[in-house]
């Protein structure tokens, strides 16, 4: 079926015709027209920086297009704010959750209604809608105690309280584990055939194809083509995507090399109330081999990065490289030891924001590049260490010296990685590499960890994404509740068979049932 | 050193009248930083407002209209550091302290032949029965109506927080400004609502030191009372009946300090003075660490500037 011909267009839900928007030196969306019908999925396709957010913007109201106009049930459509959105029947879930992490999820969720009922009557929708459409809640929890997939659930809950007629999905899955895409799919399917379309943003291929019903892919702000995907293989659509032919990551044999990092029966207590307690963890990382660590978000990720890293100290004895202790050794002393340690919030943790790229990477690379000798910081040679991750790791950026904030995701999380790879670690442990990050910047950093392994670094890779883990990891555990299982060879694992060896996995399905 | 000569009847009452100026600016300020504004002005718009009330007042004849003025005066100073730090988006500490050092000189000079007067008295509010009561009537119920004011105000500002519409959008435009942006929520707007808010409540805490506490116009007489009101919403970790809980704590220490010179303590007056001041740093040193509370309870854009890029 094709979207283009003009039958089509009278019966569509919501038709966009030539809209364009530009910003100062780059025009985001060129002259894009597609329609959605009811009760379809409609994908939007793209890399980062292809236009789609600001697209889905001016949907929702928060963009105002230079050009161009939309038809939503058949009456010309230009809302002023995302409340004019919301009352024509559009609702949005959003990429970077707009959630209140101080407040509860009842109160996140009256936020985005326009006369919300009484906080009992409110609480009691809250818990009717999230188990009708299988996304148990409980609506007096505070959202910063909650996981990424349960904050998700909020802002969804949040959507479908207003019997939207045009729900807007921004990378919905890229936070999920596969049991909660199955959940979250059947939701959605459900939704379908009450008759809500679906503008869903994505760039996971194999998900498009099992879920939607047309793709509409946009490169550089254009529209490339509409298409089945059904019809299409992934390939075909990545490469649609990117213009290019896509590589995909190679793994290079290697032998199996001495223990390079070892953890021994640590365990913590949780940092803070919210946190998630470490149990007996132990385990053993060679030279030249890449550990996957998979699990469901809160199941003691950050706590284990913290631990590695050396923000969090261990009792002695349970921390070593090579033979050395490293428990009680703070991060510049790890770093100067060989093991780095990239986290997983980009912006705050792994990289100052208003700092420039020059700047965030003195950060961590002082010690191993010597970039500051007795007190005093060598810019020189700190810019050029800048400009040597942004040249090998391909960052698009205007220049190393601006802030690490107005760098997109994927160039963004590019430069990190990056960063640790060029002070040639022993051990480098990173912490959902490629989270919110599009295809081929994905495929890049999968590649650079690959390669770095092949060198004979160790190399821990810690991630919910378990199409990733299977692709570049030679052994498998995962992490759940605190406690790591015992690590299985990842060759011939299939994804089911690690869904169920992550926990937490089965109380989802129960809630479902 | 004598101890019988403190009575506790009037010891009580009069520790409630020394805690009523800093409970009403810190009730204030707290609404204002639950919006995610840091206005460090307090001290400015205390002191702005104890001239405007006095003068009012002491013109009219009526403690009434002075305090409505004294209310008036320091939410329009606020409104100058609103202006300031949400249309213009300048750094709200620098401003604060700005207009602090502003309010103080602005008020010295309005203040200038003002000085010595004696300001008109405002009635005690008698309620029957109650204020006959022995020992309690003379504790509680022997007020001028400001300090039940002021505890009502406790009440209003932790229902309206808690149970309101209006109380949670404050909070979440405190909490996360972009967020209520997106949301379609005026930031802007509701910050420069609540620093007025703080501002006339500032104000009254101001009138009530020159109207009923001392009574008397002397140029600085807040003498820090704004600053205190700034850390007892610290020491409140931001809920109102904590910041009650400070700020009595902040009078009481002040009025027993009062009453052992009185006694003849046998330690220099000077370290009985600076003791209410002492004692609040170091319980906001203790509430400090306590790993996260304070941090956990703090408005996370606090001193945030908000601007509308999207």
């Amino acid at each position: 079926m094709t979207t283009e011909d003009s039958t089509a267009h009278s019966t569509a839900l919501l038709t966009l015709e030539g809209l364009t928007k530009a910003y100062p030196g780059v025009v985001a969306n060129d002259d894009v027209s597609f329609a959605i019908q009811p009760g379809e999925v409609h994908a939007l396709l793209g890399e980062n920086g292809a236009g789609k957010s600001t697209l889905v913007k001016m949907i929702y109201g928060l963009v105002a297009p230079d050009a161009g106009r939309m038809i939503f049930k058949g009456a010309p459509y230009a809302p002023a704010e995302p409340r004019a959105a919301r009352a024509a029947g559009v609702a949005m879930v959003f990429q970077h959750f707009s959630l209140f992490e101080a407040l509860s999820v009842a109160e996140n969720i009256a936020l985005g209604m326009e006369h919300p009922p009484r906080m009992r009557d409110l609480a009691a929708r809250i818990r009717d809608v999230s188990e009708a459409y299988g996304l148990p809640l409980d609506p007096f929890r505070v959202v910063g105690d909650l996981s990424a997939g349960e904050r998700q659930r909020v802002e969804i809950i949040r959507c479908l309280l207003q019997n939207p007629q045009l729900l807007i999905m921004d990378e919905p899955t890229s936070v999920l584990t596969p049991q909660e895409v199955d959940i979250l799919f059947k939701t959605l399917e459900k939704l379908k055939i009450e008759g809500t379309s679906i503008l869903y943003i994505s760039h996971k291929l194999e998900e498009i194809r099992r879920l939607c019903d047309a793709a509409t892919v946009l490169r550089l702000g254009k529209k490339i083509a509409t298409c089945n995907p059904q019809e299409e293989t992934a390939r075909a659509m990545a490469e649609m995507m990117v213009g290019t032919v896509l590589q995909v990551p190679e793994r290079k044999a290697h032998d199996e090399g001495p223990v390079a990092l070892s953890i021994r029966e640590l365990s913590l207590p949780a940092p803070s109330e919210f946190g998630t307690a470490l149990k007996d963890i132990s385990l053993e990382v060679r030279k030249g081999e890449v550990l996957g660590i998979g699990g469901v978000a809160g199941n003691g990720q950050d706590e284990l990065t913290a631990a590695l890293s050396g923000e969090q100290l261990s009792p002695s004895g349970s921390v070593f490289i090579r033979n050395d202790d490293l428990s009680t050794a703070g991060p510049a002393q790890r770093r100067a030891a060989g093991l780095l340690v990239a986290p997983e919030e980009r912006l705050g943790h792994a990289a100052a924001p208003a700092m420039s790229l020059i700047e965030n990477a003195l950060l961590t690379g002082r010690t191993r590049e010597g970039l500051a000798r007795s007190g005093l910081i060598n810019w020189t040679k700190s810019g050029s260490f800048a400009d040597a991750i942004i040249a090998r790791f391909d960052v698009r950026t205007p220049s190393a010296r601006v802030a690490a904030r107005s760098l997109s995701g994927g160039n963004l999380q590019k430069f990190v990685i990056g960063r640790e790879i060029m002070q040639r670690p022993d051990v480098l442990v990173v912490n959902q590499p490629t989270w919110g990050v599009d295809a081929s910047a994905a495929a890049a950093i999968r590649q650079a960890l690959l390669d770095l392994a092949a060198k004979g670094a160790a190399v821990v890779v810690i991630s919910q994404d378990l199409d990733e883990l299977m692709e570049i990891c030679d052994r498998f555990c995962a992490l759940n509740e605190g406690r790591l299982s015992a690590p299985v060879p990842a060759a011939g694992l299939t994804v089911e068979q690690i869904g169920l060896m992550l926990g937490g996995a089965h109380d989802m399905h129960e809630a479902t049932a | 050193m004598d101890l019988s000569s403190i009575n506790p009847v009037l010891l009580v009452a009069s520790i409630m009248v020394a805690s009523t100026p800093v409970l009403l600016a810190a009730l204030g300020e707290l609404v204002v930083e639950k919006s995610g504004v840091l206005n460090l002005g307090v001290e400015g718009m205390m002191i702005t407002g104890a001239i405007c009330g006095f003068a009012i007042a002491v013109n009219t004849g009526s403690p009434f209209l002075g305090f409505v003025a004294a209310a008036v005066g320091g939410a329009i100073l606020s409104l100058i550091f609103g202006i300031l730090t949400q249309s213009l988006l300048s750094n709200q500490v620098a401003t604060g302290l700005a207009l602090t050092l502003f309010g103080l000189g602005f008020s010295a000079l309005v203040g200038q032949s003002y000085v010595g007067i004696r300001p008109p008295a405002t009635a005690r509010l008698d309620i029957p029965v109650l204020s006959d009561l022995p020992v309690v009537g003379g504790m509680f119920f022997n007020h001028d109506i400001m300090v039940y004011v002021s505890l009502a105000l406790v009440i209003a500002v932790w229902a309206v927080l808690k149970f309101t519409r209006v109380g949670l959008i404050l909070r979440a435009v405190g909490e996360n400004h972009d967020a209520a942006h997106a949301l379609g929520y005026k930031v802007v707007r509701v910050r420069l609502c609540a620093i007025m808010f703080g501002g006339a409540c500032a104000g009254l805490g101001g009138a009530y030191l020159s109207l009923i506490r001392v009574p008397q116009w002397t140029e600085g007489m807040t003498a820090g009372a704004g600053w205190i009101a700034l850390a007892i919403v610290v020491f409140g970790s931001w809920r109102a009946p904590r910041v009650l809980l400070g700020a009595y704590l902040f009078g009481g220490v002040t009025v027993l300090q009062l009453n052992l010179q009185a006694a003849g303590l046998a330690i220099p007056v000077e370290y009985l003075s600076m003791s209410p001041y002492l004692i609040t740093i170091a319980v906001l040193v203790v509430m400090s660490a306590s790993k996260g509370r304070v941090r956990a309870a703090a408005p996370a854009c606090l001193g945030r500037i908000f601007h509308a890029s999207t």
